[in-house]
């Protein structure tokens, strides 16, 4: 018997997907098995180990360079994550004022511009601002990734504001709530889910950034990234698979949650 | 409404714009201060005299851009195209030109192969697609450097398949780049054909096979032309970053195949030649705003196409 004609179907579009899906997955997997390679070749496969995530561990350089890209990561994070909360209520439910569109671009102009420019254009300032003021330390650092932070923290505040009404802020105004209770006790519950998924995103974004980093950093201030770029170029060892593999799952664990978060956002429409 | 209430009414409006402009005015600040401000240094940077070990010189200068794109023969004077230049802006155009092509043939039966399946389905091959997004790019990079080693998998197993004697020279070359890009730039391409795929009304499909259509046809007369703010879209998206890209070639490509992001960088590094490094950053910077208009006006408004 003839199969039912699907509408949906298109020939050859499944096997494509799923070899693109494979081409996503092999090169990370092949990555992740060879962090248990016990040899030193990341090419040939001589048996189980945990020696390079011990090796890793025990070296003083990237454990530094891993605790200062989650400080920066958290500082950053969380500041972008408050200024941008502030600036979502200052541009949600309103009939529309001046300024309002210009607001909304600029806030997302960070992700117009290509990082490489931004990052020479900081490298300017900030190597002139060094010269004066004789300070080096991580706040040029926290500061970049602040700024490029911001809109990542924005877009899902915003969204969540967005499917907020008034109505329970204003039975609260009109009880004589003063607006920070309004703000504490009726606007941040409800929007909590949204500045989380925010924060966390802005975790990853800055974790993860290289470029403008890589131009911002004064001596010794190696990121996990930017202490990575460097070791590329040499010989690698499966050191840096397994380096790759801890800080992969750091990273899947926090999109993992974001996911969930994003779909109680959506849920709760 | 009497004359007095108008007038508290207005002041209480009033009074509400500043506090929206007060509550923005730090995130509007730290940007301004830290990401777009800087740029109009590097605007002005492009029109000074470059310093003799790096940094500037403060005279009005047009040599930054005059680089660009041409060159002056040190000995006789004679000027010239900027072959160096204009060869790596050429080339880093074609590289994304052909990344978002590659994507777009990719992503495109992958994000219907996602719309078309069960909805409750569909978010979990979404979240496939993400999970390499989110992994850092760096990573992403030293993955399919792995890959393409002259002793890494893909090497090893054309071999052992015996349709290659000897390991092909894979890594950096262009096509480490291209597929590195590729590789990085495919979910940017996934998700907004999604967005589309997913509105797409099949009745309009069914009626075209009711008309005789075949497969192609509905294909190529129907979806779509549909879809086609999603494929502007997804084509944008993957063209700006890919034009852009600095990691990629950085550690796929060798020291020669550089794209216009490593060539900043050399200005500002090795080259010593801040203006003309400036110049392209802005020339840059246009050609992505030119780009991003283009998709405000075509692809803003993504809907399933229905007009």
């Amino acid at each position: 018997m003839r199969k039912r004609f699907d509408i949906r179907v298109q020939p050859g579009f499944a096997t494509i997907a799923m070899f693109c899906f494979f081409l996503l997955y092999v090169p990370i997997f092949t990555l992740v098995v060879y962090a248990f390679n016990s040899g030193i070749s990341i090419a040939r496969w001589e048996g189980f180990s945990f020696r390079w995530f011990v090796a890793a561990w025990n070296n003083n350089l990237v454990i530094e360079a891993a605790i200062r890209s989650v400080q920066i990561a958290a500082i950053a994070a969380v500041i972008a994550t408050a200024v941008a909360t502030l600036a979502a209520i200052a541009t949600t439910r309103t009939a529309g004022y001046r300024g309002l569109t210009f607001k909304y671009s600029f806030i997302n102009m960070p992700l117009m511009v290509p990082e490489i420019v931004t990052a020479v254009a900081l490298l300017i300032l900030f190597s002139r601002i060094k010269v004066w003021t004789g300070y080096s330390g991580l706040g040029y650092l926290i500061l970049a990734h602040t700024a490029f932070c911001i809109p990542f923290a924005y877009l899902p505040i915003r969204a969540r504001l967005e499917n907020m009404d008034l109505a329970l802020e204003r039975a609260a105004a009109d009880l004589y709530a003063t607006p920070f209770k309004v703000f504490r006790y009726i606007t941040l519950p409800l929007l909590w889910p949204g500045i989380l998924a925010g924060m966390m995103l802005s975790f990853v974004i800055s974790l993860d950034d290289i470029v403008i980093t890589e131009f911002v950093k004064s001596a010794g201030q190696e990121t996990l990234p930017t202490y990575m770029l460097g070791q590329l170029r040499r010989a690698i060892t499966p050191e840096m698979n397994a380096i790759s593999t801890v800080f992969l799952l750091l990273s899947l664990a926090i999109v993992t949650i974001f996911f969930f978060l994003s779909r109680s956002n959506e849920k709760s429409d | 409404m009497t004359e007095r209430t108008r007038q508290a009414a207005s002041a209480a409006q009033k009074k509400e714009i500043t506090n929206r402009w007060l509550l923005s005015a730090p995130a509007l600040v730290l940007i301004a201060v830290a990401s777009v401000g800087p740029l109009l240094i590097v605007l002005l940077y492009s029109v000074l005299a470059p310093g003799s070990y790096g940094d500037v010189k403060w005279e009005l200068s047009g040599q930054g851009w005059f680089n660009v794109f041409l060159s002056r023969d040190i000995f006789d004077d004679t000027i010239s195209l900027a072959d160096a230049h204009v060869t790596i802006l050429w080339r880093s155009a074609k590289l994304a030109v052909i990344t978002t092509v590659l994507c777009l043939i990719v992503g495109f039966p992958t994000a219907y192969f996602i719309a078309s399946r069960a909805p409750h389905n569909r978010s979990i091959w979404l979240f496939l697609i993400t999970i390499p997004f989110w992994t850092n790019m760096l990573i992403r990079g030293f993955a399919i450097q792995e890959m393409i080693r002259n002793e890494g998998l893909a090497n090893t197993i054309l071999m052992k398949l015996g349709i290659i004697s000897a390991p092909i020279q894979m890594l950096y070359t262009d096509f480490a780049i291209l597929l590195g890009m590729v590789y990085v730039h495919l979910p940017l391409m996934v998700l907004p054909l999604y967005a589309s795929l997913e509105k797409l009304d099949f009745r309009l499909v069914e009626a075209g096979y009711d008309l005789y259509a075949t497969r192609l046809k509905v294909l190529w007369r129907i979806i779509i032309p549909l879809v086609k703010p999603g494929i502007i879209a997804g084509s944008i998206l993957v063209f700006i970053p890919a034009l852009s890209s600095y990691v990629i070639p950085r550690i796929l490509g060798g020291g020669k195949n550089l794209m216009v992001g490593n060539l900043i960088e050399l200005q500002f590094g090795q080259g010593r030649n801040w203006p003309l490094g400036a110049a392209l950053s802005i020339t840059l910077v246009i050609i992505v705003l030119f780009a991003m208009l283009y998709y405000v006006k075509n692809a803003g408004k993504t809907g399933g196409g229905h007009a």
